[in-house]
């Protein structure tokens, strides 16, 4: 199985690399649009600033690419949030592959949400087997409505989209990557979709 | 819910876990990867690797074993102790480290926590202070030797504002004692700051751990050699806890 790590400016590459090793897979870094396309999974992680990722992305022409791609299909932390149609970071458009609004948390908490948090409503065969009420550790400031995709909620001042799923083209929130055993779990799913 | 973090500290010299330890069950526990992964398995939330090199060299040791221990654990990790540049930070996040804390530097150059949350992102800053009681709470550095000026609440605050995503309060007053940890400084800098406060300093019993999450109002607590010990065992600590109340993952 050939599965592709999308190559941008953005960090936790190396995180979500060593988490595949630990499944037994070798994945293949890279942003080459044929390398892509000859992929059967990719995912696409982030950790860094929503402006920025998407003008990388728009200068490799892979925005116009990645909402065609036809494999299953992984985006992580600011992964999911440049699949949401608009990031308040930066008035940023991103990928509009789920039609929802990124926001940023209101300030009557702390920011960014940091740590480990429990996970609800959970459908998709991307959460098989993960209990409800499972941690995952997350680190943003930023979230996406809760909509008719989210496939897990995860609540922190409000309730926003912890995991969305729509046809090929899933996303968390969280870091699966860094979430102990229930992470690896999910990217477990994930490789057998 | 968002849960309280429990984070175990192990100082690094030279690649070695510095504090002897007594895990009489692991085969080299002065080895962090080893230490580090069973923590982890006891479901220690985070952890906190402290590099005490004094050398020139530190970094050829560093970072070498944060790719080992990258490698090992699959929850997050801090790497502090000495850093003071972006080329620092960018070895250790590219090695696999989530977060960096910086402390001395930071007190010496302000501008580099801006810097560094501008290249990296604020939730891979820390700012460690350690902060000693006296007519009022002063920052000091070099490993808490060294006094500044500066006051605790005004560094805090000024962290936050440079673009810091976390901060890791020691109370030198604290440290060492086992008498609990230092709750009143604690929930001054949790209410003023709008990040997330680790404490560290004073954990001796259990019922310590829940005083700083309900008074002090701590995020995360930190400690060191009463787990490095096995004075207190996290899983054991966790439950405690759990059991009154305070939002803990299991």
């Amino acid at each position: 199985m050939k599965v592709v790590i999308l190559k941008y400016n953005a960090g936790n590459v190396k995180s979500v690399t060593i988490a595949l090793n630990r499944l037994g897979v070798e994945p293949i870094v890279s942003d080459e649009k044929e390398v892509l396309l000859g992929a059967d999974k990719v995912i696409f992680p982030g950790v860094g600033q929503a402006s920025t990722a998407m003008n990388y992305l728009r200068d490799k022409e892979l925005d116009l690419l990645i909402p065609n791609l036809k494999m299953p299909f992984l985006g992580i932390c600011l992964g999911l949030q440049l699949m949401c149609k608009h990031s308040e970071e930066n008035d940023t458009s991103c990928l509009n592959i789920f039609p929802l609004n990124v926001l940023k948390f209101p300030a009557t908490d702390k920011v960014p949400h940091m740590g480990w948090n429990t996970i609800t409503q959970l459908t998709s065969p991307l959460m098989k087997g993960v209990a409800n009420n499972s941690y995952l550790y997350f680190v943003h400031s930023y979230y996406a409505e809760v909509a008719d995709q989210c496939v897990a909620v995860c609540d922190y001042m409000l309730p926003f989209s912890a995991a969305l799923q729509k046809d090929n083209f899933y996303a968390l929130q969280a870091h699966p990557e860094k979430s102990a055993e229930v992470g690896s779990k999910i990217l477990h799913n994930f490789l057998t979709l | 819910m968002l849960a309280k973090r429990i984070i175990p500290c192990l100082d690094i010299k030279d690649g070695r876990t510095v504090k002897g330890v007594n895990f009489l069950d692991l085969r080299d526990a002065g080895d962090p990867v080893e230490l580090a992964d069973r923590y982890a398995q006891d479901s220690a939330d985070e952890i906190v690797f402290l590099d005490i090199t004094a050398t020139i060299e530190k970094r050829s040791t560093l970072v070498p074993l944060v790719e080992r221990i990258a490698n090992k654990i699959n929850i997050p990790f801090t790497v502090g102790g000495g850093i003071s540049s972006i080329a620092d930070v960018t070895a250790l996040l590219a090695a696999g480290a989530e977060k960096v804390a910086v402390n001395s530097a930071a007190i010496n150059n302000p501008g580099l926590i801006d810097q560094l949350a501008n290249e990296f992102g604020s939730q891979a800053i820390v700012v460690a202070i350690d902060s000693r009681e006296g007519d009022e709470n002063i920052v000091y550095i070099n490993g808490g030797r060294t006094p500044t000026s500066i006051r605790t609440l005004q560094w805090v605050k000024e962290v936050e504002d440079r673009g810091a995503g976390e901060i890791l309060l020691t109370s030198m007053d604290h440290d060492g004692t086992k008498r609990g940890f230092a709750n009143h400084l604690t929930r001054a800098v949790s209410q003023l700051a709008n990040i997330p406060v680790i404490a560290s300093g004073g954990g001796g019993q259990m019922n310590h751990f829940e005083e700083v999450f309900k008074e002090g109002q701590a995020d995360a607590a930190l400690a060191a050699s009463i787990f490095h010990y096995q004075e207190i065992g996290i899983v054991e600590l966790k439950k405690f806890l759990k059991e009154r109340n305070i939002p803990i993952r299991i």
